[in-house]
């Protein structure tokens, strides 16, 4: 269990939720037809500029400079979840993840942070790294 | 008159030397006065002097410094007459074998500290120089969750007993006994004016009284005896928590005085036995954790000893009961396949909680999503039918104002006992319930916790190779280049500051209590770099390898700790979680902003206003390194990282500390 100074506990909740919340499943339904006619517009993403509005947007603060996660995030990359998938938890979310509406984070924005976080490398085989295995 | 003999009834002329404690102060003030007046004006120091010639015999006395270079020794002056009252304090102190003192000097506890190290020879307690009281007492704190022993820190009694007063509330939610002692100069009526009033109150303690065990002001030098006695043992008897006395400094400073005929006594100190849960309410305990399904256990600080851990695996063991190990102290080894986390609590039907320090957060969720007008929203983890048992030393000292009983629970067998202390009979009680036909049920249950144990290490070391080659460096790769530079010595991991996703727990094997002594406490950021100097103290008596996650916030608050640690030669390797911000923080500005549906201002920095330590960059290797400590950084590279901790070990091998400045991700 995490708790922190001056603040709320979120931490463990954030870790342990592995399914987004969402207000209704007509949000749900409405939002994924809403996607899918926005992720067919067309406009051409930018890995590089993702990553600018990954930082800029806060995404990295709690889910990594790489989405790799952690104890305040879920992980993101690599190999990241579709993007409607992704769209409809940050435009939706009730759980521990504030939502983010098209006024702060456009939906070309969010494209090109799903660019960005599909750049990211594979992870090593954790087998393969001494250290996470050599613990005695 | 208090000043008259004749009428003070402390005073006993004809057994020891009559003094008037505030006559002495007085003379010291005209004789200090006197002095300065004679050094800037001539005149009148020689006008003064033919008025007194008359007097004057033929040879004057030899001064202080005439009779050391006549003899090479300073003879005493006997200014003060018999035993100054500090030194009595000080014969008290010593029956307690406090071993150190770390303080930061005033004028208000002069008498005293001049008695520690001159009368006291300056051992136990050994004087260890703090440069801020809240380093005092957390290193007072962090050092006895490595020693089992606690310490005393001397505060000015007004400004800083308000410098010490977040250590405290930190040790005092951490149930760890620190002993505050505060000079105080009460007699308004003999005090210097000025700085020395602004420094005095009627009752200082007032403002740790909320978050102390118990505390008091002693008026003559017996009841400082008493008190401080009484306080070492309330102090050490479970639950642990800090006292407070309030030290008067004329007691410090007058001689000491027979009353009745008699002088001041020690009395002897004595352990209290912890309390044990009531016997009735441990075999109810054990009758519902034996006829259950699935039980599970958790401890926050079960283990006040080594021997708290060996009886906890007893009883975990003796039932194939799964443990989570919240981590406010090393309860559980982590290497043991009954070791879990605390997405087991949603599956068990009985819950036996052990010194938690929040049982509501333990079974509840708490989600901060701007639901319910925008408190969030709670739900129970639990299962309908659970049923909850605590054992609870802290449940004896609740107090009203400050919240760290934390929030309601309903518990349906509740023990105001200490947990480590009642295993004993709770182990006899489950044998004694346990019946032929649970033999099975049992087995299965830890053969299945075998299998858990496996498939959650293999996914803890997949979450911790992501990312693992990116820079800034991984909280995972920090933490295990930090482990394997020491695995090979016997570590003990004294603080883990600014959260690095818990990575020490979950992946390094913690077996013994001093692997992990757990966090602050009260969450009051600033604990981590003072505790883990204080714990790197015991450490060192000991023959150990301290090691700190130090985070960059937390340094900032005091950095005057680093100098304590070079001043002393305290080792501990301090390993930076530099992320270059107030991550927690960070992440609330930017969780309102999206509330708000508003796009947060960063400014110049990459986390909201107010919320970023950039612009420019601390130089922390550069600040150690300037207060004695061999230092490194910034490092950015994860390549870098195992070389330069591999230098760093050497150095705090040779006994001195070492820091390195690593950026790192956020968490």
């Amino acid at each position: 269990m995490f708790t922190f100074n001056r603040s709320i506990q979120f931490g463990a909740s954030l870790v342990h939720t592995t399914k987004p919340t969402f207000r209704s499943n007509l949000a749900w339904l409405s939002l994924c037809i809403s996607l899918l006619f926005s992720a067919q517009s067309g406009f051409a993403a930018s890995a590089e500029k993702g990553r600018e509005n990954f930082m800029k947007n806060g995404c990295w603060q709690c889910h990594g400079t790489w989405g790799q996660g952690g104890a305040a995030g879920l992980r993101l990359a690599p190999n990241p979840k579709p993007l409607a998938y992704i769209s409809a938890f940050i435009r939706n979310s009730n759980g521990p993840m504030p939502p983010y509406t098209t006024k702060v984070l456009s939906e070309e924005d969010l494209g090109d942070i799903y660019a960005y976080l599909q750049s990211i490398p594979a992870s090593p085989d954790p087998k393969n790294i001494p250290l996470l295995n050599d613990l005695k | 008159m208090k000043n008259d003999p004749k009428q003070d009834p402390t005073s006993t002329p004809n057994t020891v030397p009559t003094f008037a404690r505030r006559q002495f102060l007085g003379n010291v003030v005209a004789t200090s006065a006197a002095g300065v007046v004679a050094a800037t004006s001539g005149v009148n120091a020689a006008a003064a002097e033919s008025t007194q010639d008359a007097k004057k015999p033929s040879a004057l006395p030899p001064s202080l410094r005439g009779i050391a270079n006549e003899s090479g020794e300073v003879p005493d002056m006997g200014r003060v007459g018999g035993v100054a009252g500090s030194d009595f304090m000080v014969d008290v102190i010593k029956t307690l074998d406090i071993k150190y003192t770390p303080t930061n000097c005033a004028s208000s506890f002069r008498a005293i500290h001049e008695s520690l190290i001159d009368y006291g020879q300056n051992t136990a307690p050994e004087y260890i120089s703090c440069m801020h009281e809240e380093s005092g007492v957390a290193m007072a704190h962090g050092y006895f969750k490595i020693a089992g022993k606690p310490l005393m820190t001397i505060c000015h009694g007004t400004v800083g007993l308000m410098h010490a007063t977040m250590g405290i509330y930190n040790a005092w939610c951490d149930r760890v006994p620190v002993i505050i002692v505060g000079g105080n100069d009460t007699d308004s009526a003999y005090r210097p004016p000025m700085v020395p009033t602004y420094h005095a109150a009627q009752d200082i303690n007032a403002i740790v009284r909320d978050y102390t065990k118990w505390d008091d002001a002693p008026v003559s030098l017996q009841h400082f005896a008493n008190s401080f006695v009484r306080a070492y043992k309330v102090a050490m008897t479970p639950p642990y928590g800090p006292v407070a006395i309030s030290l008067d400094l004329g007691l410090q400073q007058e001689p000491v005085h027979k009353k009745g005929g008699v002088l001041p006594t020690i009395p002897r100190y004595i352990p209290s036995s912890p309390p044990q849960g009531d016997s009735g309410a441990v075999r109810e305990a054990a009758r519902l954790l034996v006829q259950a399904q699935n039980p599970l256990i958790i401890a926050d600080r079960c283990a006040r000893t080594p021997k708290g851990i060996e009886l906890l695996i007893q009883l975990a063991e003796l039932l194939q009961v799964q443990v989570v190990d919240q981590g406010s102290r090393m309860n559980f080894p982590r290497t043991h396949y009954l070791s879990t986390s605390a997405q087991a609590v949603g599956k068990a039907d009985v819950i036996l909680g052990l010194e938690l320090s929040d049982f509501w957060g333990t079974v509840n969720n708490y989600t901060d999503n701007g639901e319910y007008e925008g408190v969030g929203t709670q739900s129970s983890k639990l299962q309908p039918q659970a049923k909850l048992i605590s054992i609870n030393a802290a449940d004896l000292i609740t107090k009203a104002n400050y919240q760290d009983f934390q929030k309601f629970q309903v518990i349906d067998v509740q023990m105001p006992a200490d947990a480590e202390a009642t295993l004993p009979a709770l182990i006899e009680a489950v044998k004694q319930a346990l019946t032929p036909d649970k033999k099975d049920l049992i087995a299965k249950r830890g053969e299945l916790a075998k299998k858990a144990f496996a498939a959650d290490f293999a996914k803890t070391q997949a979450a911790a190779a992501v990312a693992w080659n990116a820079s800034p460096i991984s909280t995972a790769r920090l933490v295990m280049e930090t482990f394997n530079a020491i695995k090979h010595l016997d570590w003990s991991l004294v603080a883990s500051e600014g959260n690095v996703s818990n990575w020490p727990n979950r992946l390094w094997p913690m077996e013994k209590a001093h692997h992990w002594i757990g966090r602050s406490g009260g969450f009051g950021v600033g604990y981590g770099a003072p505790a883990s100097v204080g714990a790197a103290l015991a450490n060192r008596d000991l023959g150990r390898f301290s090691v700190s996650i130090q985070s960059d916030g937390d340094l900032m608050y005091a950095p005057g700790v680093l100098w304590t640690a070079a001043h002393h030669k305290i080792p501990l390797l301090s390993v930076m979680h530099n992320n270059r911000g107030w991550h927690q923080e960070l992440m609330h500005v930017q969780r309102m902003a999206d509330f708000r549906n508003r796009r947060v201002n960063l400014g110049q920095d990459m986390g909201p206003i107010g919320t970023s330590i950039q612009n420019p960059d601390i130089q922390y290797h550069e600040l150690a390194k300037s207060m004695g400590w061999w230092a490194k950084g910034p490092i950015t590279r994860p390549e870098d990282l195992g070389p330069a901790l591999k230098e760093a070990v050497e150095v705090v091998k040779s006994g001195h500390p070492a820091l390195l400045n690593v950026w790192t991700q956020p968490r």
